[in-house]
């Protein structure tokens, strides 16, 4: 015979419900969770601090200087604004284009999509030679481009194109699915509720494209702060003017300084790190004011 | 109202619509010549410089073969690793509340803004002859830098977050009420992941695996630091793709990134596929409930 | 009976077999540019160690921008010898005891069997009419160079535009002038030797591209005979080749013989012969005179006459706050 008897369905239901509440409606929480604070914490976390420890190193007087050297201070300004130029860019580019892929329907848009990828399979070097090719004073377009002026090879200019072109992969790809998943009857209802296309695309789209707009942001953003192969060939590597951040690293490793190097680098990551950490912050409050959970 | 009154605003409607729709795709496609059609362009533009032999020659040259098989060797561990990985972050985060959360996420969006150079770097520094572990390692006679699984490591490093962050905003934006309801009806957590969340991120899933995989193939820089460049052996397709440069064989070099810039279409085109299949699978469904 | 006879046999030709894979490999870490000399000189000294020794032997090559290797060869990469072309970068290994401190005495010619020189190139017919270094100097001159933060090619241009001032009586304090001259002169930094050629023939900036001698012959086979021009300045500098053993892997793998044999062999007739074929300078006097259509006459100096040695020139003119760094820092 049962000691304890059941509670009656009613109550029992109630307090079953609370108690899952206070825990986690959700399974998994904490295997998922600790599966991913130990993948990440091997392959990304520990490694990093690598750089720390060596960094500790150098004296408090010798970071400074390897790290904010008028010519390291150039290149922080390079790095950083150009990536944000190549990302902005690429926000409104490629919602336009996940846009026009998921939406309409025109021939060669398989081809398209399928071209959106070419930026991440191209290794980064060939993407340099390549934009350089047709970028410098003699390439397909570089030559229509200098007739009228413009240089764009080997100046900061040439950084942010090659800077967009390996960002185009990120705001497409996190937002066509999103839009593929979106619900059609919702902006149906607007329309039958009287709102023009654009009140439709600014009220019900776009709340729920927002943050995968801004996570595709973050992902350009982060990743053109990194990337070497494809800027070198086309960014000239003049001291003050054109060299980005990992070309400094470079160099002090070539000078077997590589104390100096992660030192470089530290500042890098952390500034990387504050500035992702805004972006998905802003994220998850849009996410809060738009009326989204979790 | 009348009929032609009524068939005249939709027309308005209608056109006005379509010039929009026009506008937008040919500012679309405007933007896809320029930065994507013409730089294939000229990659194969330079590969067939000097002839369609010399292309296919550089395809099949020993060391080319090797490069091949090293990068498909790699990409086979590494995307199942992180596709592992981003199923279990996205359900962490997407599906529960928890403080940190931005933190997390700013973390796993880390390997991306690390210059490939320092990736590489940070895994010598651990992994080195003079790093935390090379005395244990060359002691036991266990090569991992400047040798495969350092490459594999490396290249897991630098692609970690692009399942994961493609999964997240999918699934924050659907929410989790198929899965509450699930839960309420009896079903265990696996269950709930198989049957409910699974279909509904199918496409942000093979989104993210097809990124993933180009990204792995095609990496350099992290790669470069801790292959060692051994002919043959540790060299994978855009390792060559550099060597082979810098020996003034720029036409095999565009030859083989060519051959990457295939890969990754090809891997596009298996999509399309299956979507096909899919299509005709829900048709016949359909008929067949009819 | 008959079972023993079986286990004994095959254990004996399964020893046979062993010792007959156990062919050494010699892993041979080197500089750039280096992949086709090492592939024919590779081809003729396995050649040669068989008919000398009788055994077998392979030869693994990895080749990367030298200093690159060097880092490499210092963090774990098993290379049995170091083949670099900058002195530099053999300094670094022996500092941290991968090499022997007293390499540059192990083989003749402080163990540079080669060498290599500095030369112009211009486009073809010489429009702006560039003879020496002073030329390159005149305003509207666009000269093209390595970076020398990131490559050795550039680092030898800057040392060779310093030296040559010194070798006509300047002063150290002119030979800086005319560097800096030189150096606003610059338009791009290229990246490696190769970036450089290709910034000067498929872009087609600048209209001098300073590189080393061996370069040339790689630029013709790619581009095409005619389109470029040599030029030999007055004066140039000697960049050596330096070879070494790696202490590390011969006491590990037990190959410092065949190591020491292959790098001895750099210095016959045959391994010269190969290397004047690839337009690499080689000692042997005899062998350079029998070359004399692609090693035109060109008066050298060596680091040593200016410099000191190449570690002194790194820290006063290309690390960090160095001469270098000042010809973009000043006057801004």
């Amino acid at each position: 015979m049962n000691l304890v008897s059941p509670p009656s369905p009613a109550v029992g239901e109630a307090t079953h419900l609370k108690r899952l509440k206070q825990q986690r409606v959700m399974p998994g929480f904490g295997l998922t969770l600790g599966l991913t604070m130990l993948y990440l914490s091997l392959i990304v976390l520990i490694p990093l601090s690598s750089l720390f420890f060596k960094t500790f190193t150098l004296s408090a007087d010798d970071f400074w200087i390897a790290v904010s050297s008028p010519r390291v201070m150039a290149s922080y300004r390079l790095t950083f604004g150009a990536a944000f130029l190549a990302a902005l860019f690429n926000l409104f580019t490629g919602l336009l284009l996940a846009w026009v892929l998921v939406r309409y329907d025109f021939p060669g848009k398989k081809i398209v999509d399928a071209l959106v990828d070419l930026p991440f399979a191209l290794p980064t070097a060939v993407a340099g030679i390549a934009l350089t090719a047709l970028l410098a004073g003699n390439g397909w377009l570089g030559s229509y481009l200098e007739a009228w002026g413009i240089t764009i090879a080997f100046t900061p200019a040439g950084v942010v194109v090659a800077l967009i072109f390996i960002g185009i992969p990120f705001v497409v790809r996190t937002v066509q699915p999103v839009l593929e998943d979106a619900e059609k009857e919702l902006e149906e209802a607007a329309t039958c509720l009287g709102a023009t296309p654009w009140q439709t695309f600014r009220y019900v789209i776009l709340p729920t494209i927002t943050p995968a707009l801004l996570t595709g942001f973050a992902m350009a953003f982060a990743r053109a702060i990194g990337e070497y192969g494809s800027v070198i060939f086309i960014a000239g590597n003049m001291p003050m003017v054109s060299e980005i951040t990992s070309l400094i690293i470079i160099g002090k490793l070539e000078q077997y300084d590589f104390a100096g190097a992660t030192a470089v680098a530290v500042v890098m990551l952390v500034g990387s790190f504050i500035l992702l950490m805004i972006i998905n912050l802003l994220q998850a409050w849009q996410r809060r004011r738009a009326g989204m959970k979790s | 109202m009348s009929t032609t009154h009524k068939s005249l605003r939709t027309a308005r409607a209608d056109s006005k619509a379509k010039w929009v729709r026009r506008l937008l795709i040919t500012t679309a496609l405007l933007f896809v010549f320029l930065f994507l059609v013409l730089p294939l362009a000229a990659v194969f533009t330079e590969a067939l410089r000097k002839g369609v032999g010399v292309y296919f020659a550089s395809l099949t040259d020993p060391d080319s073969l090797a490069a091949i098989r090293l990068t498909l060797f790699i990409t086979a561990i590494v995307v199942p690793l992180n596709l592992a990985f981003g199923i279990l972050a996205a359900w962490a985060v997407a599906k529960h509340d928890f403080k940190g959360k931005s933190l997390l996420i700013t973390l796993i969006d880390l390997p991306f803004s690390v210059s490939p150079v320092v990736a590489g770097l940070v895994y010598v520094l651990v992994f080195g002859a003079n790093g935390w572990f090379g005395g244990w390692l060359l002691a036991h006679d266990i090569k991992i830098i400047f040798a495969v699984p350092g490459m594999v490591i490396a290249t897991v490093f630098v692609t970690l977050p692009f399942i994961a962050r493609e999964l997240i905003p999918l699934m924050q934006s659907q929410g989790s009420d198929e899965e509450q309801a699930a839960i309420v009806l009896g079903a265990t957590g696996w269950q709930v992941f198989t049957r409910v969340t699974l279909p509904n991120i199918k496409w942000g899933l093979i989104y993210g695996v097809i990124l993933c995989n180009a990204r792995s193939m095609g990496e350099f820089g992290a790669v470069a630091v801790v292959s060692g460049h051994i002919r043959g052996q540790t060299n994978t397709m855009p390792l060559q793709v550099e060597i082979l440069y810098n020996e003034y064989q720029s036409a095999a070099a565009f030859a083989i990134a060519s051959l990457l810039a295939l890969l990754a279409l090809l891997t596009l085109l298996i999509k399309t596929f299956v979507e096909w299949r899919q299509h005709q699978s829900e048709q016949l469904l359909a008929r067949g409930l009819s | 009976m008959k079972k023993l006879t079986l286990v004994v046999f095959s254990t004996l030709s399964l020893l046979a077999s062993s010792v007959s894979f156990g062919q050494t490999t010699l892993l041979n870490v080197s500089y750039d540019v280096a992949r086709e000399f090492y592939k024919d000189y590779n081809a003729a000294f396995v050649e040669h160690y068989k008919k000398t020794t009788g055994k077998d032997i392979k030869i693994d090559q990895s080749h990367a921008g030298s200093s690159a290797q060097a880092r490499a060869v210092n963090d774990g990469l098993e290379a049995d010898v170091v083949t670099m072309n900058t002195t530099t970068d053999v300094d670094f290994l022996a500092s941290t005891g991968v090499v022997a401190k007293d390499w540059a005495k192990q083989f003749p010619y402080d163990a540079s069997p080669t060498t290599s020189t500095m030369l112009f190139l211009v486009r073809h017919g010489n429009p702006k009419g560039i003879k020496d270094w002073s030329d390159l100097i005149k305003p509207g001159v666009k000269v093209i160079v390595v970076n020398p933060k990131t490559g050795g090619n550039g680092r030898m241009a800057y040392l060779a535009a310093w030296g040559q001032i010194r070798k006509s009586g300047g002063t150290d304090a002119q030979a800086q002038e005319f560097v800096t001259a030189m150096f606003k002169n610059v338009p791009i930094l290229a990246k490696g030797g190769r970036d450089a050629t290709s910034i000067f023939l498929q872009r087609n900036i600048g209209d001098v591209l300073i590189t080393f001698e061996s370069e040339v012959v790689s630029v013709n086979r790619e581009f095409g005979e005619g389109k470029v021009d040599v030029i030999h300045p007055s004066a140039s500098i000697i960049t050596e080749n330096p070879v070494a053993i790696v202490e590390r892997t011969v006491n590990k793998k037990g190959t410092r013989e065949q190591a020491k044999a292959y790098l001895d062999f750099l210095y016959s007739d045959q391994g010269q012969e190969i290397a004047a074929k690839h337009a690499i300078r080689p000692r042997s006097p005899a062998i350079l005179a029998q070359h004399a259509d692609i090693f035109k006459p060109i008066q050298l100096f060596t680091v040593a006459d200016y410099f000191g040695n190449l570690s002194e020139a790194q820290k006063i003119h290309f690390n960090d706050g160095g001469l270098f760094d000042k010809i973009y820092t000043t006057g801004k």
